[in-house]
């Protein structure tokens, strides 16, 4: 009995471990930093000026909400699109169509980001394959300016999340007995009721779950918004970026990522409170 | 009496297999009609059709003489109880009862008035607020019911709803869904493999083997007039012989099978003298040591095993050439001196036995 | 038997080559180490460089985070050097005895170690220079030739510029301001940040986008969405090359002018590589090599005849005699102005 608890013990060590010394403690330095600043003689003294800097400069605040609110849309589309594909996948495809779509739905995550988002620039620039082929056909007289717009921004931002929503979303409809869409149908529900009565309630724990990630992606995201999103799509990791490389306010860039971090949480237990869900049947 | 449902030269293709193969029958208002037939041939996907699931390859499904062929299943006034009952786990008792209620655009005090009448009705009062993992399986299997039948069809269809429930429980339900169908009078369509549920139960019975039926008729007279050999061998149990043909005539045939045995027997079907044919006889039909031997056909037996189990009791006995038969053992004590290894006559009379031409040869 | 000696032979070898692979880590921007000079340092040396690329930000959180560990030498720009030493003291001094002067331009050199200064010290030594000035498309925008034309309506979404400090700075010229002297008030500063932030929120809709990477804005320029950029010199005279209508102009209120060093990291493991690799690049030849492949000019003194006519045509082209003169040097940053103009650059980026 002590033996195994040992044998535990040293098992878990190096987790343990690794836990702490790359997350807890570069935390309680950021921490730490968040609260330092200078006062008007340029004394380094610990304060809560950085946090407060948040509440009041609009230019902080407004643009997280517009982050936030951004994610919560993004969360929102890309559960649109990911519902229907997700049924397709899990119900309708056989299951040697199901491996090819979930692999064609992979394979854009096998190259980076970056090279993603700049497939969606050419597709989308002004003088790009987009354009190149509306004009061809004579839709457009004149090229449109696709890119560098919010709906360019939100496009890659869902391309980019569609994967977290779906893998879950499989997983969950998989479970579901067909005999309950049957049953359903067989008792005078039409398409809409179905998927509002049975099928959305049966996935609930995996919409939460692929929603939580998405958003957390997107909230967290830089690339994408920074690179399609144009000149008014400021987003709160550009912006703590910005505290750190920039404007070398290293105090303030913590704290802004501790009220991200703190911020976000908080959407999220709204958003579970909201579905009255608890978080840890939708982990299960 | 007016037909519930109609079904006329009913098919169903996949591909090149005939899951339904020209199918017709009439289901009278009010009846409890079961579709018997081993796994496989074709009562399922009968039954989808029915209810709109499938689409019939050609064909015309009547209830209450419209046409169905258009109409999805949300629309037909049928409604089915699934194998697996398929109750919305996410809802309560209530909620599941409700649920085609309210897509039928009914409101609130009103749907909860006919959630709690059909309650009762299905002997259930007072569970609606229950989760439906609250409840035994004889109680999903009423919620089953009562989710169909609170919005009053036309048809009922049953897809095997018994399967999953233990012997015990099956036999208790077996009378209560009977009870049940009596007391609404709605025209129930059972499928199962069971035959005892679909004798127990039904007014009428079909018996379907690939894709086809055999036969619809009484209960009674599936298991006392077969008409082919396959309802003969599925229908209760039999004992078979084959064997030659010897001589045919109105009254019946003669039969010597093939361990030298001469019966007399009705003959059902062309049963030409010269030709092969099978004997099928019910264990009951056959009595141990007949006292009048006069007309009927006798032989002997070795005992091998007493199958005691109660008024269905039965004697596992051989003929010398190690034929099975077995024998009912009536429980009115007369032979209770009968012991495993001993030698008894046991006579039956011809009009018991049933002569089909055998399978293959016609 | 055999094994044992065929892996211990291995060993040897691996050991030796380990000895023998003497490095230089590198911090530097894009287009600083061109592969055929860090080859041919190699070749003369032994030591491999281990190139970093960045930028001047970046190059300073990367050094501040470990102290000035991690690298034996890094490339800021001449004008980011003191604020950063004097307040999170990342360089070492540079040993001037090590540094063959004869190579470098003697006034660049000293105006170098001027603004470098730190305690009576210097922290840098010069390696090129340019500008941030118009990359105009001719055609399209014929006669652009100030700061102004990037908030000018007439080029309504065909406007491209970085969302940094340099076009802080230029609108402070255009605005009429010098930035410059206002370095030294702060107060002053603000007004003019103010003014300038004002000017680029209501002049949004002329641009098309901040552009964040050259080679994208250099496609964007080439591909004809936009006319008007504000960026560096040698982006300009690249697209001439392919497209004369594109040409970099000297903006009237005067080119912005920079001068990036090599400075060493206060940690750095190899300063002896560090300074060979500074001499190395300084050399006329080497110096010569770098200007005709990234038509940046250097601080080398004769590089002259090592550059490529095309790109001495590039420079005469580009800048006059009235235009080198009118060039607006970078000095040094004082602390504390880089976080007043990140809030700046925010709230503009922010600002619908």
């Amino acid at each position: 009995m002590k033996g195994s608890r040992l044998a535990f013990a040293i098992f878990l060590a190096p987790v343990a471990a690794w836990l702490f010394l790359l997350i807890v403690l570069p935390h309680v330095d950021l921490l730490l930093m968040s609260l330092r600043g200078k006062d008007e003689l340029g004394e380094r003294v610990w304060t809560l000026a950085n946090y407060m800097n948040f509440f009041t400069e609009p230019v902080y605040w407004l643009t997280f909400v517009r982050t936030a609110l951004y994610a919560v849309i993004t969360t929102a589309i890309t559960f649109c699109i990911a519902m229907p594909v997700s049924f397709y996948i899990a119900k309708v495809a056989r299951p040697r169509v199901q491996g090819a779509l979930m692999v064609l739905l992979l394979l854009p995550f096998w190259v980076s980001e970056l090279v993603r988002v700049y497939g969606w620039m050419i597709l989308l620039r002004e003088s790009g394959v987009l354009n190149f082929f509306l004009m061809k056909l004579g839709l457009t007289q004149k090229p449109v300016e696709m890119l560098y717009t919010d709906a360019a921004m939100i496009l890659g931002l869902v391309y980019t999340s569609m994967l977290f929503m779906v893998v879950p979303l499989v997983s969950v409809m998989d479970s579901l007995d067909d005999s309950l869409i049957e049953a359903a149908y067989d008792l005078g529900a039409g398409k809409w009721t179905i998927w509002r009565t049975i099928i959305i309630p049966h996935c609930k724990p995996g919409i939460t779950s692929g929603a939580i990630v998405v958003f957390m992606l997107t909230l967290g995201n830089y690339l994408t918004p920074n690179l399609m999103g144009g000149k008014n799509s400021l987003w709160f990791t550009e912006q703590i970026y910005n505290q750190f490389i920039a404007s070398f306010n290293w105090n303030q860039g913590s704290a802004f990522g501790f009220l991200l971090l703190a911020l976000s949480s908080l959407i999220i237990w709204l958003g579970l409170k909201l579905s009255r869900q608890k978080l840890g049947e939708v982990a299960s | 009496m007016a037909s519930d449902l109609s079904v006329r030269n009913l098919t169903k293709r996949f591909g090149e297999f005939k899951a339904v193969d020209e199918v017709s029958f009439d289901v009278p208002a009010g009846s409890f009609f079961s579709i018997l037939g081993p796994s496989g041939c074709g009562k399922t996907t009968l039954l989808r059709m029915v209810a709109g699931f499938e689409a019939q390859s050609s064909g015309v499904i009547e209830i209450r003489g419209k046409d169905m062929a258009d109409v999805a299943p949300n629309r037909r006034p049928v409604n089915l109880v699934f194998q697996h009952l398929a109750l919305f786990p996410m809802m309560s008792v209530a909620e599941n009862i409700a649920f085609g209620l309210k897509r039928r655009g009914l409101k609130g005090a009103e749907v909860g008035r006919r959630v709690e009448a059909m309650l009762e009705r299905v002997g259930l009062p007072g569970y609606g607020p229950k989760s439906v993992n609250q409840l035994s399986g004889g109680q999903k299997q009423r919620v089953a019911i009562a989710r169909c039948l609170v919005l009053e069809p036309s048809v009922l269809l049953l897809d095997e709803p018994l399967g999953a429930l233990d012997l015990k429980l099956r036999e208790q339900m077996k009378v209560e869904l009977k009870k049940l169908q009596a007391k609404v009078g709605t025209t129930f369509i059972y499928i199962t493999h069971d035959q005892s549920e679909a004798l127990v139960m039904s007014d009428r019975v079909a018996v379907m083997n690939r894709g086809r039926f055999e036969q619809i008729g009484r209960p009674q007279e599936l298991y006392g007039e077969p008409a082919t050999p396959f309802v003969a061998r599925f229908v209760g149990e039999n004992n078979v012989w084959s064997g030659e043909v010897t001589a045919s005539d109105a009254a019946g045939a003669t039969i010597r099978t093939d361990e030298g045995f001469v019966f007399k027997a009705r003959a059902k079907g062309a049963c030409a003298p010269g030709g092969r044919a099978d004997l099928y006889l019910r264990p009951e039909a056959m009595r141990i040591e007949p006292r009048e031997a006069e007309g009927l056909n006798t032989f002997a037996v070795t005992v091998k095993a007493i199958l005691f189990d109660g008024a269905n009791s039965r004697l596992l006995t051989v003929t010398e050439q190690e034929h099975e038969l077995l024998v009912s053992l009536p429980q009115n004590r007369r032979f209770d001196h009968i012991a495993p290894g001993q030698r008894i006559t046991v006579g039956w009379h011809p009009d018991s036995g049933l002569c089909f031409p055998a399978m293959g040869a016609s | 038997m055999k094994k044992i000696v065929v892996l211990a032979a291995l060993l040897t070898f691996a050991l030796a080559a380990m000895a023998q692979a003497e490095t230089l880590k590198l911090l530097t921007w894009k287009g600083y180490a061109p592969e055929e000079l860090v080859n041919k340092f190699q070749k003369e040396t032994g030591i491999t460089v281990e190139v970093t690329y960045s930028n001047n930000e970046e190059m300073i959180a990367k050094l501040r985070a470990t102290r000035g560990a991690g690298f034996d030498l890094a490339q800021p720009s001449q004008d980011r050097i003191t604020a950063v030493q004097e307040e999170f003291k990342v360089y070492q001094p540079i040993d001037f005895a090590k540094i063959d002067a004869a190579q470098v331009i003697p006034s660049m050199l000293e105006a170098v170690k001027k603004n470098t200064q730190v305690a009576g010290k210097s922290y840098a030594v010069p390696f090129c220079w340019g500008t941030d000035g118009l990359i105009v498309n001719g055609e399209k925008a014929p006669g652009a030739d100030s700061y102004k034309a990037l908030i000018d309506e007439k080029y309504k979404g065909r406007v491209s510029y970085r969302m940094k400090r340099p076009i802080l700075v230029a609108m402070g010229f255009a605005l009429g301001y010098n930035p410059f002297d206002l370095y030294k008030d702060k107060k002053a500063y603000k007004a003019m940040l103010d003014k300038v932030s004002e000017t680029l929120i209501k002049a949004k809709p002329v641009v098309q986008n901040y552009w964040a990477n050259g080679d994208s804005l250099l496609e964007s320029m080439r591909s004809g969405e936009v006319f008007v950029a504000m960026a560096w010199d040698n982006g300009g005279w690249k697209l001439h090359a392919e497209n004369k209508a594109i040409d970099f102009v000297a903006p009237k209120e005067g080119a912005l002018g920079w001068i990036d060093t090599f400075a060493i990291p206060a940690k750095a493991e190899n300063t002896a590589a560090a300074y060979k690799w500074i001499n190395f690049m300084l050399r006329p030849e080497n110096a010569g090599y770098f200007t005709t492949q990234e038509k940046t000019g250097t601080a080398s003194a004769g590089a002259g005849k090592f550059v490529a006519p095309e790109v001495q045509a590039d420079f005469d082209r580009g800048f006059d005699q009235a235009a080198i003169d009118n060039i607006k040097w970078y000095p040094p940053v004082p602390a504390g102005l880089e976080e007043m103009e990140g809030q700046v650059l925010d709230k503009i980026k922010a600002a619908k």
